[in-house]
């Protein structure tokens, strides 16, 4: 299949790179500065090397990249909130062509899920988006596979950088300030940590999933937040004590309601992953209780969530 | 033993109660709890009334562990091959436990009301608490609270906690009650 990638963030490159990998060539690619545009295929490795040099992908117009000649459109822009402007706008240009769309960006499908599923309805195209939740976890595919309607509730750790906080905090009975230091030091948390510390990357992930266990509806509105903030290590020591521990658990219901917040769970129940591990807890109507693990994000992870994806696509 | 598997999960842990006859002998205590720490419960209170007797002149404790429901079937049998009296093996007295946490200025917003307005607008009990020091100027504290509800009123007693907490600025860590299939 031909992509276009938008977006040359870690997730948007390691797509690139591993494209070939997969049997797919990358016939587009852009950032929001410029972009590289080949029918038989880019030069990967010339593109990222002119956005190190130059600062973008390519000489062409960013825009060039969404009318050329591809099969599938890779969203790996930044998560944006509200309109989610620019990766709404790349996705609606794609399926208005009739072409596929699968997103890493939360923002469409978090933020304007019906307004995606309308336009896919309307077109030929296919929207997927395994790689918004849970990194290289298949969340979104055992969802499906079980079929969304024998699926009743979910939960999960959705954000490695919360964990890794709060699980260092317990372990090393060390203040929050001083984790969060140590994590934007090991390059797991980000300069400003706001939306995972908040609570609002694990929401987006969770407003999604609402959507597709509740048929859509849902945003980070719809969410009741709650961050880590204001867990206080001795509230973690007092856990310990009595053989628990806290972890931020996002959490969809039956009852159709979804919330993020610190909670308390058994220091050896299975949600209580450490460090920047992931985790989606699935309750089904048969099969009892799913749990599925590993790496919530990361540049291959993430990448090899969305080449999956491709690959679940229909041939155009 | 029937062997199909029992109500729920298996694998989830949850609160029982266990209430014991000892005999007033020096170790008995022990050897009681033994049973329970070997087969993977985890006590998490133990009610030693050393001034009362049982109609046969022993003494009843009462203990709450936590484990999963097959590790307790394990854990009364362990206990009744130890020679330990067992009364009553159950979650039913206490109906159902869920333990918080509550942080914040607990002192500058008067403890004593927050735990008796916990207690009063539910059904509730606080049947075990612990707080830590203040730390720092801003006088933030911690405290750990088990609370006992009947059967099916746990919801309405964390929808008032979070009420009291909402009112007094602390913050409030819910338990995650699982198993909404």
């Amino acid at each position: 299949m031909k992509l276009a990638v938008m977006g040359a963030g870690a997730v948007g490159r390691s797509v690139v790179e591993l494209a070939d990998e997969y049997g797919h060539d990358v016939t587009a690619f852009a950032d929001s500065t410029g972009a590289a545009v080949d029918a038989d295929g880019i030069d990967a490795e010339a593109a990222l090397e002119h956005k190190e040099r130059v600062g973008s992908v390519g000489e062409a117009d960013a825009a060039a990249a969404l009318g050329a000649d591809y099969d599938c459109l890779v969203e790996a822009t930044p998560t944006t909130l509200g309109d989610a402007h620019p990766g709404f706008e790349h996705v609606e240009a794609a399926l208005e062509r009739d072409r596929h769309v699968v997103l890493a960006n939360k923002g469409p499908v978090a933020e304007r899920y019906d307004d995606v599923m309308a336009l896919a309805d309307a077109g030929a195209g296919e929207v997927r988006f395994e790689a918004t939740v849970g990194g290289a976890i298949p969340v979104i595919a055992t969802i499906e596979g079980m079929d969304p309607s024998h699926v009743t509730a979910a939960r999960g750790v959705l954000n490695g950088t919360a964990n890794f906080v709060l699980s260092r905090m317990a372990a090393e009975g060390l203040g929050y300030e001083h984790v969060l230091a140590e994590a934007q030091d090991l390059g797991v948390a980000e300069a400003d940590p706001t939306f995972d510390v908040d609570g609002t990357d694990a929401a987006l992930k969770c407003a999604i999933l609402a959507n597709v266990l509740h048929g859509g509806g849902y945003s980070l509105d719809d969410v009741d937040v709650q961050g880590i903030r204001d867990v206080p290590s001795s509230a973690l020591e007092l856990a310990a004590e009595d053989g628990r521990t806290v972890r931020l658990i996002g959490e969809v219901t039956a009852d159709g309601d979804v919330r993020v917040g610190p909670r308390l769970v058994t220091e050896h129940d299975t949600l209580a992953v450490t460090g920047t591990q992931n985790i989606v807890q699935l309750e089904t109507t048969n099969a009892g209780r799913l749990n599925i693990s590993g790496r919530g994000a990361g540049g291959p992870e993430t990448a090899s969530a969305v080449l999956a994806d491709v690959g679940r696509l229909p041939e155009r | 033993m029937s062997e199909s598997p029992p109500e729920g999960d298996a694998d989830e842990r949850q609160a029982h109660t266990v209430r014991l006859e000892l005999v007033d002998e020096p170790g008995e205590l022990l050897n009681a709890l033994r049973p329970i720490a070997e087969n993977g419960g985890n006590l998490l209170s133990v009610f030693h009334e050393r001034g009362s007797l049982t109609p046969r002149g022993r003494i009843p404790v009462e203990v709450d562990l936590e484990c999963t429901p097959r590790q307790f079937e394990t854990v009364v049998e362990a206990l009744r091959e130890a020679g330990v009296n067992v009364i009553q093996a159950g979650t039913e007295r206490y109906g159902e436990e869920v333990t918080v946490l509550l942080a914040g200025a607990l002192v500058g917003t008067d403890l004593s009301d927050t735990l008796s307005r916990i207690e009063e607008c539910t059904s509730a009990s606080v049947v075990d608490f612990s707080l830590t020091d203040e730390q720092g100027a801003d006088g933030v504290s911690s405290a750990r609270l088990r609370l006992a509800a009947t059967e099916g009123s746990v919801n309405a007693a964390l929808d008032c906690v979070r009420d009291v907490a909402d009112e007094k600025e602390l913050h409030v860590v819910e338990p995650l009650v699982e198993g909404e299939a």
